[in-house]
């Protein structure tokens, strides 16, 4: 074991799994904000126009998925799902998804509470169905208004995939732990994981606030 | 037995057991209790230290306040831990030393969400109006004496809501906690697992977690609610109990967290 604080040679030994390990972490980002964007705008709908014996219970679970771990959702459903799903992964990027959609679901609810009254009351003037009142008149202004606060979510979501170590998918930080397990050396693979977090995130995180200064 | 099924059949004796089991857990939620509140205390001493300093008159405080700011805020919670946990302890000497697991768990938590919470005191500091500094001035109060006596008071009453959802998030990140050999709540609902099946542990973990978040909903509802009417709007606490039980966020649209 080196003495010295840093090691070149094992920082080059880990990249390569830490970038590995990153395009696990991207593709789980990805697919959990796409499963966050859809239904959580199914949920704000449901919430907002469903009968109460629908929405009531629909309020409760969102609730309860909102104020309970990350954590124990991914242990919990991974031990429920392993027999009937293959894939860790799949599993992760589902419950990391829903895990999400609450969130989501209360940023679209803001964006559609925001869509002036003046909307709707000229949608009625012009006797539009509803589902087109929804889609071509306040789904589209509800979302321009929310767009910072959804990306702040997917970049939220980017800095929480290292979660899945619990499950042991095989992602960025999961790897750096790996790697400092079998080397007994934690140094390079920990600081350099953080690094590449903070290199990806801050940058997209500028350019969220950018979209918010254009939007307001 | 496990599944659903399992989950009721056997419920009789798997509430015995959590009885049995009482000690152990009431010391996971202890640890839980104890990280999440300790770890809330320094992340909010962190918030104003950070959130004021980025607000400083000096370029060069605002400037190392920001690089804090966005460094922990960009290098996720986990990372953050395991560093402490694993990294801090290989480093030579004087360095190289090894925290008590607690302690790597509070130091993470509160560095991580005290980072996101400066962002929130920074913005609420923000919007006080321009009239209350100037209310200040002509009242000839010192700038440090207007910035506690009238901008934090006020600032406090607007940040409540999202130091809120911060503070259980910070709940929920600290079942992570177990993975550095701290033993809350979560490791030991894990260590009854095998005697009571999945669904019975993990929903009673789940719920046992969601009565904390409940409790830190209803201690902050009652913050903002005291702050609100400290600052002159709105009623006092004793006449408006009820607002104690309303839901995080089902009022404000905090654009997140990121």
């Amino acid at each position: 074991m080196s003495t010295s604080w840093w090691s070149w040679d094992h920082a080059a030994a880990v990249l390569p799994l830490l970038l590995d390990g990153f395009k696990v972490t991207l593709l789980a980002t990805v697919l959990g904000t796409l499963i966050a964007l859809v239904l959580g705008l199914i949920v704000a709908i449901v919430r907002r126009s469903a009968p109460r014996v629908v929405s009531a219970p629909v309020t409760g679970v969102v609730e309860f998925v909102r104020m309970t771990p990350l954590v124990v959702q991914l242990v919990f459903a991974n031990l429920v799902l392993s027999p009937y799903i293959d894939s860790t992964l799949a599993i992760g990027i589902w419950v990391l998804g829903i895990h999400y959609t609450t969130y989501m679901a209360e940023v679209y609810r803001a964006g559609i509470d925001s869509v002036p009254t003046g909307q709707w009351e000229a949608a009625t003037a012009l006797s539009l169905p509803r589902a087109r009142t929804w889609r071509a008149v306040v789904v589209p202004q509800a979302i321009r208004n929310t767009l910072p606060a959804l990306g702040n979510y997917a970049i939220s979501m980017f800095k929480e995939t290292p979660f899945f170590v619990v499950i042991y998918i095989p992602e960025m930080v999961r790897n750096a732990q790996t790697y400092g397990g079998d080397t007994f050396r934690y140094t390079e693979a920990i600081t350099l994981a953080g690094l590449i977090f903070l290199v990806a995130s801050y940058p997209t995180s500028l350019l969220i606030r950018r979209l918010e200064k254009k939007l307001a | 037995m496990d599944g659903v099924i399992g989950f009721f059949a056997d419920l009789a004796p798997n509430l015995q057991l959590l009885v049995d089991r009482s000690p152990q857990i009431l010391d996971g939620v202890r640890t839980t209790v104890l990280a999440t509140v300790v770890g809330a205390l320094l992340a909010l001493i962190i918030a104003f230290v950070f959130g004021l300093a980025q607000l400083a008159k000096v370029a060069v405080v605002r400037i190392v306040a920001r690089v804090f700011v966005e460094f922990f805020r960009g290098t996720s919670l986990v990372v953050q831990l395991f560093w402490l946990a694993f990294v801090l302890p290989q480093l030579p000497y004087p360095l190289g030393f090894r925290l008590d697991p607690l302690l790597v768990g509070v130091i993470a938590l509160g560095l991580n969400y005290g980072a996101y919470a400066a962002e929130v005191v920074r913005g609420s500091i923000n919007s006080v109006p321009k009239g209350q500094y100037e209310a200040i001035s002509a009242l000839s109060l010192s700038p440090v004496r207007g910035m506690f006596r009238v901008v934090i008071p006020q600032a406090w009453a607007l940040m409540i809501p999202s130091l809120s959802n911060l503070w259980i998030q910070l709940l929920k990140g600290s079942a992570i906690v177990s993975s550095v050999t701290l033993y809350d709540l979560f490791f030991q609902i894990e260590q009854v697992r095998d005697r009571t099946g999945t669904w019975f542990a993990y929903l009673f973990a789940l719920v046992a977690y969601f009565v904390i978040a409940w409790v830190i909903v209803v201690i902050m509802n009652a913050l903002e609610v005291r702050a609100k009417h400290s600052i002159g709007r709105g009623p006092a606490l004793s006449q408006s109990w009820r607002t104690l039980f309303r839901a995080p966020g089902s009022k404000t649209a905090e654009g997140g967290l990121a």
